[in-house]
């Protein structure tokens, strides 16, 4: 059963995967990413970590990917585009070179943890101890990242409209 | 691993705890099924009752001609819709087109998985009944994650709307679907944290034990929330449904239809129902998180006994009961209220719901924080008073700020 839900679930984080890749289309590539982030969400709950799976569909299915088919609607950008212009030369060979070193450092981790895995049974809890354990460790001894995370954000947030408000005196150049 | 630790995975509901038998199985189909029939049941009601309400609201008759109090007039529409040519535009993105009326509608129905129907939870008991000698909950599951399932499907359902409008190959239906998006994501905020308030009081996740935690009137969380994230629950729920007075999503005279203009047939007919059903689920979900679910009213030790039925059934009389008088209540915004202009539905949304739900959120942590460390009560409230004051000022600084500088055009808003 275990192995079935698991078989499942990678086939549509693969197929997700493959969909963002292949396809022209940036909206089906967004609706490729949903489907990736499914799959990872049914991963989530087989290994009983219930929130992390809501919070996977709400937060990033529910939130990130909406803004960025807003953002594909919005800009018009629904079309394939000319991939034969490169506006940084070094991009594609670094890519390669970055994605094949990333799956060789995936590769190796697992191979070298596989034996040290723990073995045995999960722990018995109720339905909110997940929730608990998460509050308690986000709250208490993370709770400086978990504070300079929401900083950065703001951070974000604030200069995003800084940046993006023009003041009125360039404006009158621009028209000029 | 085994096939044993399948129960663990799927729920919660007692019925799925231990080996998989057959009477557990046949119990939970049985639920299935029953809670899809209820749901298109109801959605024809819904569609009839608010043509009806709203009907006799403006003195018209109403539908009145199929069946008695025109009752089928639902049922006759849905058979023509379902007859109807089903078109295909020719600008549309024909894959997404198809899937768009499922992400709508397959999301609407999956929220009565989890609102618990009925069951007995007077006197302190914990809602579970027993059929066939299998011991279960008047709803079909529920998952440790319990309401945050509803709020991921609900986020689900924005994709519905807005591919549907995006496919469509077509102006109007891509507005709609924009602004559909937007209000959903702004909305969707305030939700989550007037959720959060009666998270904090009920402790747990799960619906049924949010159920549980609500024995008596006080302690309802209309109540013990102090009415506040009730408010707002209600307001965002209603931007979040799309239905009047925050209906910009489909408003007929700017945008014809909406993100379902060019949708016919039984795709529109999916579009409609699951309209009708998310108002359904909606009202349960607010009956389930503050006004006591299937809980019969109760003030101390005084319950309002509903003579001759047993418990369970009660339980189920009780939540249509409450679940009624939202419907009613979401007819009536309809026939009175009018609709909201774009700009205060976003500064409704982001300046006062927003700032209003965390507030309060803020409150009744501090009140919670303080009575766990056994501080002051009055002393907690005060100080909570006046960091919230100073953030209030702070925050009518920043928006005279603001409007300030647009009025005199030093910034392009």
């Amino acid at each position: 059963m275990e192995l079935l839900v698991f078989v499942l679930a990678s086939a549509m984080v693969i197929a997700g995967a493959g969909g963002v890749i292949l396809s022209r289309n940036p909206v089906h590539a967004a609706l490729g990413l949903v489907l990736t982030l499914f799959g990872v969400a049914v991963h989530f709950v087989a290994l009983e970590a219930h929130f992390l799976a809501a919070v996977q569909v709400i937060v990033y299915a529910g939130a990130i990917v909406v803004l960025f088919l807003f953002v594909i609607m919005l800009l018009g950008v629904d079309r394939a585009e000319n991939i034969e212009v490169e506006p940084l030369k070094v991009q594609r060979p670094l890519a390669i070179v970055i994605g094949v070193g990333t799956i060789g450092i995936v590769a190796a981790a697992v191979l070298r943890v596989r034996s040290t895995l723990a073995q045995g049974e999960p722990l018995q809890s109720d339905g909110d101890s997940n929730i608990r354990q998460l509050a308690a460790d986000l709250f208490s001894d993370r709770v400086f990242a978990f504070e300079l995370t929401s900083v950065l954000l703001i951070v974000a947030v604030a200069g995003t409209v800084v940046m993006t408000r023009r003041q009125r005196a360039s404006r009158e150049d621009d028209r000029s | 691993m085994s096939a044993s630790s399948l129960p663990a995975i799927v729920a919660a509901d007692p019925i799925l705890e231990g080996e998989l038998l057959w009477t557990p199985l046949l119990i939970v189909l049985a639920k299935v099924v029953v809670i899809f029939v209820v749901g298109l049941v109801g959605t024809m009601f819904m569609v009839w009752f608010e043509r009806k309400i709203v009907a006799g609201m403006q003195n018209r008759v109403g539908p009145n001609k199929a069946g008695p109090f025109g009752i089928l007039q639902t049922l006759a529409d849905g058979i023509k819709l379902f007859f109807k040519e089903d078109l295909l535009p020719a600008q549309a993105d024909k894959w997404v087109f198809r899937l768009a009326p499922f992400l709508a509608f397959v999301p609407a129905f999956l929220v009565w998985s989890i609102i618990p129907l009925g069951g007995d939870f007077s006197d302190g008991q914990d809602g579970t009944v027993v059929w066939f000698g299998e011991t279960t909950r008047v709803q079909l599951a529920d998952p440790p994650i319990g309401i945050l399932l509803f709020l991921a499907l609900s986020s689900i359902a924005v994709y519905g709307i807005m591919l549907a409008g995006w496919s469509s190959g077509s102006k109007y239906p891509l507005l709609g679907s924009v602004r559909a998006s937007a209000q959903m994501i702004s909305y969707e905020a305030a939700l989550g944290l007037s959720l959060a308030a009666v998270l904090l009081s009920a402790g747990t996740l799960s619906t049924a034990g949010i159920v549980i935690a609500q024995p008596t009137l006080g302690d309802w969380h209309i109540v013990a929330t102090g009415f506040v994230p009730f408010v707002i629950f209600l307001i965002a729920a209603t931007a979040e449904l799309n239905r009047p007075p925050f209906d910009l999503v489909e408003a007929e005279q700017e945008l014809v239809g909406g993100f379902n203009t060019e949708y016919s047939s039984i795709r529109f007919a999916l579009f409609f129902l699951a309209e009708f059903m998310n108002t359904i689920t909606m009202s349960g979900i607010i009956v389930t998180l503050f006004l006591g679910g299937p809980q019969p009213i109760s003030i101390g030790d005084t319950t309002l006994d509903i003579p001759l039925l047993p418990g369970a059934i009660e339980g189920t009389v009780w939540f249509l009961l409450k679940v009624l008088v939202f419907l009613y209540a979401y007819v009536w915004f309809r026939a009175t209220l009018p609709r909201l202009r774009y700009d205060q539905l976003m500064d409704l949304g982001w300046k006062v719901l927003i700032p209003v739900a965390l507030g309060w959120f803020l409150l009744l942590a501090a009140i919670r924080v303080g009575q766990d460390a056994d501080w002051n009560i009055g002393v907690v409230v005060g100080v909570s008073l006046a960091v919230i004051a100073v953030g209030y000022l702070l925050f009518v600084w920043a928006l005279r700020t603001s409007s300030g500088l647009r009025d005199r055009g030093e910034v392009s808003a």
